[in-house]
């Protein structure tokens, strides 16, 4: 109970930070949008590469692409959230009053979800106004945008790993880039084997390969290593997880 | 004068090598988006009308105008923090030539372009990429790489001189990113399908100077292009100046 409230009220106020901050809501609502419109709408006409058979089209491929990358990024801009409240001394005094401080951890994951959520919704709206062809059932979108939850949490976990451990804005960038390659090392454009040979070897490693290959059937109604990507997700969450917790303990040890 | 200039380009150069991360991220990240890209849009090369059987080589130019983007970012950053420690204030003290410190900023980008020009073009002829325009068509990617920072550069120091905020100038950067994606770095314009993207490629000026580069990478010599690049890159760099040089006689009024 006491871990509820505490994740409760800390996100809360993560939500409360985001939503009435512009210069923290616009750049995670813009950005998806934007990576959105110049991919599917610049790069459309790869649907008639031969070899690329994907059968909802070129937006729907690339809306799984925007939809997991604004989940991973929704998480990772949380973890600048947690490094502010280290920078400022808000976590120092967090963690004194809270009784269970694995609840702050889940506090800002429920602000990481909350704030995708909005641009999950505005994404979604968008690519609806733009034609997109949804070929899945309710079940498969169901999971699809479970996926993209979890991937949110992935997110989170591993930047808050980073925030605790350093207790700095400058570990932005080893937040952000990691997560960046694992993204774009990955079949962004194309198919994977449609991929030049040296990045299909990567992406072939990849775990987000086939988490992006179990949305796109998802949202094509033809679901393909579904059950593959959810366990792969939950592993990483589970070693996520212990990174983050051993972060906070970090923190706990250096005193917030 | 001269002396001016030469002493305040000497130290834009120094204090932006003393900063890697100013000049790590503009050397290697265009490279990285450029392997992601090749890797991923191969296939497009595929596509009936590709102009090219490499992507490497038609995708080569983006480097060149992202690394233009950078650089002009982390300069106006540098002169807004001048703007923002006084610094600007105190050679408003000195009998300096208000125009020295424009050009000698501009002298401080445009150097950082040129070695950045040099990094890109030696990464890919090393990787196999074979300009169809030859050796000359190399020292014309030079100048027109040097032109395009030197164009970015006078809206970056526009935005440092008229808001004198380094938030403001970072705050930029997503626009100039806006203007490089809605453009034809992906795809040339005619194979673009969905029309309103088309529309906005052909009406932004980015994709003329990437076409201008690409032009002497995979075509050879295309007068039309690269009098669209060069004029294009002329214009936006006088009307930056001549923003900028107004901008900065309010700035350093010294009354």
């Amino acid at each position: 109970m006491r871990t509820l409230t505490v994740a409760r009220a800390v996100g809360w106020r993560m939500l409360h930070n985001n939503f009435t901050t512009p210069s923290l809501l616009i750049p995670g609502l813009a950005f998806p949008l934007f990576f959105f419109i110049a991919f599917a709408g610049g790069l459309s006409r790869v649907n008639d590469v031969p070899g690329f058979d994907f059968p909802a089209g070129y937006t729907a491929f690339q809306f799984v692409f925007v939809l997991l990358q604004s989940a991973a990024f929704a998480g990772v801009f949380t973890g600048f959230g947690i490094v502010r409240d280290f920078e400022t001394g808000f976590a120092r005094r967090l963690m004194l009053a809270a009784p269970n401080r694995v609840g702050i951890l889940l506090g800002y994951a429920l602000g990481a979800i909350g704030r995708w959520a909005l641009t999950a919704f505005i994404l979604t709206v968008v690519a609806l106004l733009a034609g997109m062809e949804v070929g899945g059932s309710g079940v498969d979108i169901f999971a699809l945008y479970a996926l993209a939850v979890l991937v949110n949490f992935v997110g989170l976990l591993w930047s808050a790993g980073v925030a605790m451990r350093l207790r700095t804005l400058q570990a932005a960038p080893l937040m952000q880039l990691p997560i960046f390659l694992a993204l774009f090392f990955a079949p962004v454009f194309v198919p994977v084997e449609l991929l030049a040979d040296w990045l299909e070897t990567i992406a072939r490693l990849n775990p987000v390969t086939l988490l992006l290959e179990a949305g796109r059937s998802l949202i094509a109604g033809a679901p393909e290593r579904v059950g593959i990507a959810f366990t792969a997700v939950f592993a990483l969450i589970a070693g996520f997880f212990l990174w983050a917790v051993r972060g906070l303990r970090k923190a706990e040890a250096a005193g917030g | 004068m001269t002396a001016q200039i030469l002493h305040l380009a000497r130290r834009s150069v120094i204090r932006t090598l003393r900063q890697p991360a100013n000049w790590i991220t503009p050397l290697v990240f265009p490279l990285a988006l450029m392997a992601v890209n090749t890797g991923g849009l191969d296939a497009a090369t595929n596509l009936p009308g590709f102009p090219s059987d490499s992507y490497l080589a038609f995708f080569l130019a983006f480097p060149f105008v992202q690394g233009a983007l950078f650089a002009t970012v982390n300069a106006g950053v540098d002169l807004a923090r001048d703007i923002q420690t006084g610094f600007i204030n105190r050679l408003a003290l000195t009998p300096m030539q208000s125009g020295a410190l424009l050009v000698g900023h501009l002298g401080g980008v445009i150097a950082m372009g040129f070695l950045q020009a040099v990094w890109y073009l030696a990464v890919g002829l090393a990787i196999g990429v074979r300009l169809e325009s030859g050796i000359l068509g190399g020292v014309v990617i030079f100048v027109l790489a040097v032109l395009i920072v030197l164009a970015f550069g006078t809206f970056g120091a526009l935005a440092a001189l008229r808001s004198g905020s380094t938030e403001a100038v970072h705050s930029l950067f997503p626009v100039f990113f806006v203007f490089l994606f809605i453009s034809s770095m992906n795809l040339p314009r005619n194979l673009i399908e969905t029309e309103w993207f088309r529309v906005a490629a052909s009406l932004n000026p980015v994709s003329y100077l990437i076409e201008a580069i690409r032009s002497l990478v995979i075509e050879g010599w295309n007068a039309q292009a690269l009098a669209l690049g060069f004029g294009i890159s002329l214009a936006l760099a006088v009307v930056g100046l001549t923003l900028s040089a107004l901008s900065l006689r309010s700035r350093m009024a010294r009354t």
